[in-house]
């Protein structure tokens, strides 16, 4: 690519003749390679970071390594490390963990963002509705890490803004009968007992990104023509029956984006049970043990990146799956198909 | 245009490859506090060796170990000299990505008796060629706040005398709201590091095989249990704010650990809090080692010559030795260092107790562990993953040792 211009100057020494049969000979490769050389940046960077990565991994699967040693102590192992990753309760344990963070904070996220987005498209003046959504937006841009942190303090059994407020509210008469059991309670150790953890783990979760689902979706209720609320109207609709009956199937294709968005980056969650449980090999009873969590515990705590290749596999397997199962099941209409 | 870019990007190139190989230069990489203890020791060494130029470069104490595997696994990026924590030495050792210092023209085995022994040993893989040089031990002891234990008229001597003691202790403190320990698990962490034959690794015997349904280990759960479910600890994780705040406001009564802690509770941990501490030995009577540093050389390097010279210069020499007894409350691993004055220094934050005494003498006591390939992989089972559960969700012991027993087996093989 870069040699061509020096191919050029090279000919313009050569006869008049030969270089009109030359350059005749050089114009379908200039042509040919033009478009190459434009996409080039992405190919090589894509090559590099994305498709090499890609095979080594699935090279590695089938080998035992510890990074430490040196690339040349690789050895092929065939499917022992697939064989040991199927094997292995923690594995299941971590499948099962981001299944269920995957729903417990999946759902919420879209079910809180749909009625919002809808109220601060329909009811609240355009340049309010701005600002509110970019304050919802806000945790979404935010770090992970650093709101990890946050809510790591928030929860914190004995100095912990939530107990204190839990504590106080349940003095307070009005909430007092809900929040009896309080005091008994306390402290309430959200990061350090096994079946909080994940609770408190996918409340974060929601925070984070809940502000993102309200942007995707009022995007999608501004698409719809004021003439359907009209013509709703006309035949007697309620307020309800208009969500229900016109904007909600109209945002269809928002709403696939949006869940398929939710699946797959839910399925793929590192940052908020790993900062949440302190890295300490998925919190008690590996309650907060994520399947990424637990990859990178085998591969970089571990040092066995052959076993963790294996996991990631398996891995990219469940979300292919919940990623297909949702496809099927949404996809021909999710994607406007049947408009 | 095009050609500023390529050429800018050629000489960012051909910066990025000198980078490395700087003429005669060394880099140290390490974590802190070990910064602390270069800032000073580098000139002293520069006198002696002007032509060797020292930087360094510190990241915490996970992330460097991380940067290490790495750097190690690439071949590439990694310092002339490396910091290797003892809990990672097992693992890293026999990988072969060090340089071996048993041959010339290091000949370190000439200065093996200077050392004391275990740490010594753990330094050496299992061809029985050193890798690692030890810089640091952590004898194992016992902090413990003086106005706390005087509040409720107990001596130390008698809280440490056995485990029923101390947990006797814990039941006058709760009356005062005030925790034994920050964390129950840590009195099986040390307990898990005492008692151990020679030449058997924390998890693994001399040949390899799990030792996790030991006694060792059932009765370390157990203890830590007891304090547990009586409500004695504050169940506060370590390194974190609570952490340091149980340190400060006097809510946390004892910590248990290697002799390093000092160093951190004086120097940022708890500074206002100076004369308010002592030391003591381990609660019944045992002695057991919390921690340690190694320095190696990657087989990388290249300028293995220098580095060894400033190996040398750190780990055999009394002086720095001595300092960082000082100024980082890291403990000597040279015998010789032990006759030194500095020993007899009253310790200010301790109010005025001879504490370096005490180490010293734990230091001789304590019995050797050996580093093993897979102790990476059982603290995570074992001491964090079967612990809590016993802790937390008050899992039957023989059950969660059995569990982490068979996890292990099925990891390492």
């Amino acid at each position: 690519m870069v040699g061509s211009p020096h191919k050029v100057s090279q000919v313009a020494q050569t006869p008049n003749r030969a270089r009109v049969r030359r350059a005749s000979r050089l114009a379908p490769w200039i042509k040919t390679l033009t478009p190459w050389l434009f996409i080039s940046p992405f190919v090589i960077i894509f090559s590099v970071f994305t498709a090499f990565p890609l095979f080594f991994s699935a090279y590695l699967s089938f080998q035992e390594w510890n990074p430490v040693a040196g690339l040349s102590s690789m050895q092929f192992v065939g499917l022992e490390n697939y064989r040991t990753a199927l094997d292995d309760p923690w594995m299941w344990k971590s499948l099962y963990n981001t299944a269920w963070l995957a729903v417990v904070s999946g759902i919420p996220q879209h079910v809180i963002a749909i009625p919002v987005a809808y109220l601060l498209v329909t009811a609240v003046r355009a340049g309010v509705r701005q600002v509110y959504t970019a304050t919802f937006f806000v945790p979404f841009i935010t770090s992970t890490v650093a709101i990890s942190l946050i809510f790591y303090t928030i929860y914190s059994g004995n100095a912990g803004i939530l107990n204190q407020w839990l504590l106080a509210a349940s003095k307070w008469p009005v909430f007092s009968w809900g929040l009896g059991w309080v005091e008994e309670a306390m402290p309430i150790r959200w990061l350090s007992s096994s079946d909080l953890i994940k609770p408190s783990i996918a409340f974060v979760v929601i925070w984070k990104y809940t502000g993102f689902n309200i942007v995707i979706y009022s995007a999608g209720f501004l698409t719809v023509s004021k003439d359907l609320y009209d013509a709703g109207k006309v035949d007697g609709c309620n307020a309800w029956q208009q969500f229900w009956h016109i904007a909600l199937p109209m945002i269809r294709p928002f709403a696939f984006f949006a869940v398929t968005l939710t699946i797959i980056g839910n399925l793929q969650m590192f940052e908020e049970p790993f900062v949440l449980t302190s890295g300490d090999s998925g919190g008690v009873g590996q309650s907060g043990l994520t399947a990424s969590y637990y990859l990178y515990l085998v591969g970089w705590e571990w040092l066995e990146m052959g076993a963790a290749a294996a996991i990631s596999w398996v891995l990219f397997l469940f979300i292919a799956i919940a990623t297909s199962v949702h496809f099927y099941f949404n996809g021909r209409k999710g994607m406007g198909g049947d408009r | 245009m095009k050609k500023t870019i390529a050429s800018s990007l050629a000489a960012g190139l051909l910066a990025a490859m000198a980078l490395p190989s700087l003429a005669d230069g060394i880099r140290v990489d390490g974590f802190p506090p070990f910064d602390t203890h270069f800032d000073k020791q580098v000139n002293v060494f520069n006198e002696a060796h002007p032509d060797i130029a020292v930087t360094y470069q510190m990241n915490e104490h996970g992330d460097h170990h991380k940067k290490l595997t790495t750097n190690l696994a690439t071949q590439s990026g990694a310092g002339d000299v490396v910091i290797v924590d003892v809990s990672f030495v097992g693992a890293f050792i026999n990988a072969g990505g060090f340089v071996n210092l048993s041959d010339a023209p290091y000949n370190a085995g000439q200065f093996k008796d200077g050392f004391v022994s275990y740490a010594w040993n753990q330094g050496q893989g299992s061809d029985g060629n050193q890798y690692g040089i030890p810089i640091d031990i952590g004898p194992g002891v016992m902090f413990y706040r003086r106005d706390v234990l005087e509040s409720v008229g107990a001596e130390i001597d008698g809280v440490i005398s056995d485990w029923n003691s101390y947990i006797e202790y814990g039941r006058k403190l709760k009356d005062k709201g005030v925790y034994l320990i920050a964390d129950a698990g840590d009195v099986a962490r040390i307990i898990v590091r005492t008692t151990l034959q020679e030449g058997e690794g924390l998890f693994f015997d001399a040949d390899g095989n799990s030792l996790v349904t030991s006694d060792r280990f059932d009765n370390a759960f157990t203890i830590a249990k007891q304090i547990r479910d009586e409500g004695l600890d504050g169940q506060i994780g370590a390194w974190t704010g609570e952490w340091y705040d149980g340190f400060k406001n006097g809510t946390v009564a004892t910590q248990l650990s290697g002799a390093w802690l000092l160093g951190h509770l004086q120097n940022w941990m708890a500074p206002d809090t100076a004369g308010k501490w002592g030391a003591s030995n381990l609660p019944g009577g045992i002695y057991g080692s919390w921690g340690g540093s190694f320095l190696a050389i990657p087989a990388q390097s290249e300028n293995p010559a220098q580095a060894w010279e400033f190996i040398k210069y750190l780990t055999t020499q009394p002086d720095p030795q001595i300092d960082s007894l000082k100024d980082l409350g890291a403990f000597p691993v040279l015998l010789e260092t032990y006759g030194d004055a500095a020993f007899d220094e009253p310790l200010d934050f301790l109010a005025g107790q001879k504490a370096r005494r005490l180490f010293a003498d734990v230091a001789k006591k304590v019995p050797a562990v050996t580093p093993m390939k897979g102790d990476l992989i059982a603290e995570d089972i074992v001491m964090n993953g079967a612990l809590a559960e016993v802790l937390n969700d008050g899992k039957d012991i023989e059950q969660a040792l059995k569990d982490a027993d068979r996890l292990l087996k099925r990891r390492i093989k």
